[in-house]
């Protein structure tokens, strides 16, 4: 059967209005042709299809859409890009649940996506089982001339989306197809189908493709008052957080963990850094007291050391296998004792992590915090409603583009300043400082980044990021050897450090040894780069002009 | 892509019952996707897939080439299964093949873009000798060739043969069945048996009976293997398909 010519679906959002529609498509179609169901119905007649993405959507920001289409006998993967359509049968596998990409049978299907995906976990989007009615439509002659299928689908559990009738072409009867497109387009309550069944389905419960991002994007403006950005950055910040929760108290997958550790990381850093605006005064009163918002400070550092142990275990974990194929002297079996220590350490590691986010304590924590951003947030509403007419003059609360300006200079300042400072004798902690002074960099830019000009931001941005690669290569290689040495005593102490595997981790520590050389060799190129003078002017020009 | 061709310079011997169903298999049982061209100007295989005996521009912009038979095509009610239609200025196809050049290989040259698109043509062939039927036996495969059971029908087949044999290159396999075999007539059931085995080589073993029910065909406007496919005529035309196809596909 040749695809759809034209596709529609019922309008509104009654669904007990639709079956007449369809009934009124059938008699207008009637009108102009014998309308006969199809022998032997719809080639798939009813279906169940699971569409599958990661949590933030890696396959759908590919252009790509993964569906499982049931039978039932095991079934079939789809993966869709703008044509080609890779199937890849598979057996026993679970549509309700999330898998792993390497769980996915080799073949051109997983090929595609496997390295796209991993780390992270496909997870099931959302569920449509729909039923196919195929009708011929056929000219005097009995000829079919077109088809109109009627697909009835609804979302599970529960929901009926609006059906959808779609016009296919019979080949050399392209005349009378559109013949048909145009009688099914004028019945009343007809419209253009102009969205994916997945796409429907995703509305009807609430969702939309893309609707998960790890990105900093509050909605703040240039005028808005200062303390209210700061709330709609942190809520953002507080979302992520939350939302990520599930994912790491199910260990769906290691970048629940990480995304979450981010969110609360850039919230100890926005704190750090505009945490003062949340407590100016405001018609005598504060806001918050500066004991509060350490305190919040506090209890985020608690969040980030609880989640500590389990992502370094995580990023050994991830990085075996590439660390296994860098080994020279050693052969990579040695190390799998390694790994098992590894996997042994991180099932206690996560125990502790999951208790405490389940704990009172962390359940307090989002509460609380929820509760005083959203107060500072609705006070936008009563600061527009009477922005200047309330204020005294020479009492303007700072606008969130001064606040931009102000800090992000300020953050800029700190990087420049013990950047250049830093010369080939310099210790280790003035990298590993510097590094972090980076990071508070990085953020303060990510927060505004709806303040700044694209192009500008772009160019800064990608400057800073190779410099944060190479202090962050520098940095990670030096705890990494500090933990693989910890791990080494901890198994010798357990008596689970065979000979070969400590040669091997030795091997390991002597590779990573090397590139933290190599890293420090790249420094000063990256810092000049960044921090230069043609740097110092991009800065500028983004902190002048960017800003409005 | 393998081209099949129904052909025998008698008419009335089932050549279009013959490839509208066996085209029908190939595609509905076999899976390939399939053309059928109706080169007959009667139309009649266009009349059972209920598609109008009609082509844009005639005959001339097919053999021309100022349409390409792409355009020509249109599908049946039958997943994979499209038709060239028949058109009345077919009569004349004699001599638009000769003024347009080409001699007895033209129509090879019109069908071959089809070989992305297809895995089976089966030309549909009017009953006669002529530029025509000389170039269907160029660009085919496989010539099927129905037989009444007669004597003369029997020397038919040889000339057939001969004459194939004399290509030069390409010499598509002939493979000959009988058709509309009475088995109540005598001498029917001799010729058949007797021809079947003496000359296993040409003909094949299946032979497709004289029914009714493949009359009716002409009623029901479709393959009598759809609207009766448990009939023996179904099932003899299924036999027929299969032996073809062993018969035939591993020869080259």
């Amino acid at each position: 059967m040749t695809p759809g010519l034209a596709g529609f679906v019922a309008s509104g959002e009654d669904a007990s209005a639709w079956d007449a529609v369809v009934a009124d498509v059938e008699a207008a179609l009637a009108q102009g042709f014998a309308v006969v169901p199809e022998r032997g119905g719809a080639p798939g007649g009813a279906k169940r299809r699971t569409w599958f993405d990661t949590f933030d959507w890696r396959l759908y920001r590919a252009g790509l859409v993964l569906e499982h289409v049931a039978a039932r006998r095991g079934g079939e993967l789809h993966l869709t890009a703008q044509e080609p359509v890779w199937v890849q049968p598979v057996a026993g596998w679970q549509p309700s649940r999330p898998h792993l990409p390497p769980d996915l049978p080799d073949g051109p299907l997983a090929a595609r996506i496997v390295d796209l995906a991993w780390p992270r976990a496909l997870l099931p989007v959302v569920t449509v089982s729909s039923t196919t009615t195929v009708s011929k439509l056929l000219n005097e002659d009995g000829k079919t001339v077109a088809r109109l299928l009627i697909e009835y689908a609804s979302v599970l559990p529960g929901g009926a989306l609006p059906p959808r009738m779609t016009i296919t072409e019979v080949r050399g009867y392209l005349g009378q197809a559109r013949r048909a497109a145009r009688i099914v387009a004028l019945t009343p309550g007809v419209e253009p189908g102009t969205e994916s069944v997945l796409a429907d389905a995703l509305r009807a419960i609430g969702r939309r493709p893309g609707d998960y991002s790890n990105k900093v994007d509050a909605p703040i403006t240039a005028t808005m008052p200062a303390p209210q950005a700061a709330a709609a950055i942190l809520l953002r910040l507080l979302d992520t957080i939350e939302v990520n929760v599930p994912g790491v108290l199910h260990d769906t997958d290691t970048e629940f963990l990480h995304d979450l550790r981010v969110a609360v990381r850039r919230t100890r850093s926005a704190l750090k850094l505009f945490g003062d605006v949340l407590t100016e005064q405001k018609e005598g009163k504060a806001r918050l007291t500066a004991d509060e918002v350490a305190r919040f400070a506090a209890e985020f550092k608690w969040v980030g050391d609880l989640t500590t142990p389990t992502r370094d275990l995580d990023v050994h974990l991830l990085g075996f296998e590439e660390t296994a194929r860098t080994l020279r002297a050693a052969k990579p079996d040695a190390l799998e004792p390694f790994r098992d220590y590894l996997a042994q350490r991180r099932v206690r590691e996560y125990r502790a992590l999951a208790r405490g986010l389940r704990s009172p304590r962390f359940t307090a924590l989002m509460t609380q915090w929820r509760v005083v951003l959203t107060k500072l947030a609705d006070g936008k509403r009563n600061a527009r409603k009477g922005t200047a007419a309330s204020l005294a003059p020479g009492q303007e609360i700072p606008t969130a583009a001064s606040l931009a300006t102000d800090r992000t200079r300020r953050a800029f300042a700190k990087v420049a300043k013990r950047g250049a400072a830093i010369t080939p004798a310099s210790p280790h902690e003035s990298l590993h400082d510097l590094r972090k002074r980076c990071k508070e960099l990085r953020y303060v830019l990510e927060f505004f980044a709806p303040l700044h000009d694209p192009a500008q931001y772009r160019k800064v941005i990608g400057d800073l990021k190779r410099l944060q690669d190479c202090l962050g290569e520098f940095q990670d290689t030096q705890v990494q050897i500090e933990e693989i040495q910890a791990l080494a005593a901890a198994m010798l102490a357990a008596n689970e450090a065979p000979a070969l595997t400590l040669l091997a981790m030795g091997e390991v520590t002597a590779g990573l040894a090397a590139r933290q050389l190599a890293a420090r060799a790249d420094f000063e190129r990256r810092f000049a780069e960044f921090a230069g003078q043609d740097g110092q002017r991009r800065m500028s020009a983004l902190l002048s002009g960017g800003t409005a | 892509m393998r081209i099949y061709a129904t052909y025998n310079i008698k008419g009335g011997v089932g050549k279009t019952t013959t490839a509208v169903n066996l085209a029908y298999l190939a595609a509905a049982e076999s899976g390939l996707r399939t053309v059928l061209w109706d080169l007959d100007p009667q139309g009649a295989a266009s009349f059972m897939f209920r598609v109008k005996p009609k082509v844009k521009g005639g005959g001339k912009a097919l053999i021309r080439g100022s349409r390409t038979l792409d355009e020509a095509i249109k599908g049946t009610d039958f997943d994979n299964l499209d038709l060239i239609p028949a058109d009345f200025t077919y009569r004349n196809m004699d001599l638009l093949l000769d003024s347009a050049g080409g001699g007895a290989r033209k129509l090879g040259k019109l069908l071959a873009p089809l070989a992305t698109e297809y895995d089976a043509v089966f030309l549909d062939c009017p009953p006669s000798i002529s530029l025509v039927s000389e170039n269907v036996l160029h660009a085919a495969d496989v010539i099927i060739v129905p037989l009444i059971p007669t004597t003369l029908s029997v020397r038919t087949l040889d000339q057939l043969t001969e004459f194939v044999a004399g290509f030069n290159g390409h010499r598509p396999d002939v493979l000959a069945f009988f058709s509309m075999v009475d088995r109540r007539k005598k001498l029917h059931r001799e010729i058949a048996e007797n021809l079947s085995s003496e000359r296993w080589s040409q003909v094949a073993a299946t032979a497709i009976p004289a029914l009714s029910i493949i009359e009716r065909m002409s009623v029901e406007r479709s393959p009598v293997t759809v609207f009766a496919p448990r009939s023996s005529a179904a099932r003899a035309y299924r036999s027929l398909w299969s032996e073809l196809r062993t018969r035939t596909d591993n020869t080259r």
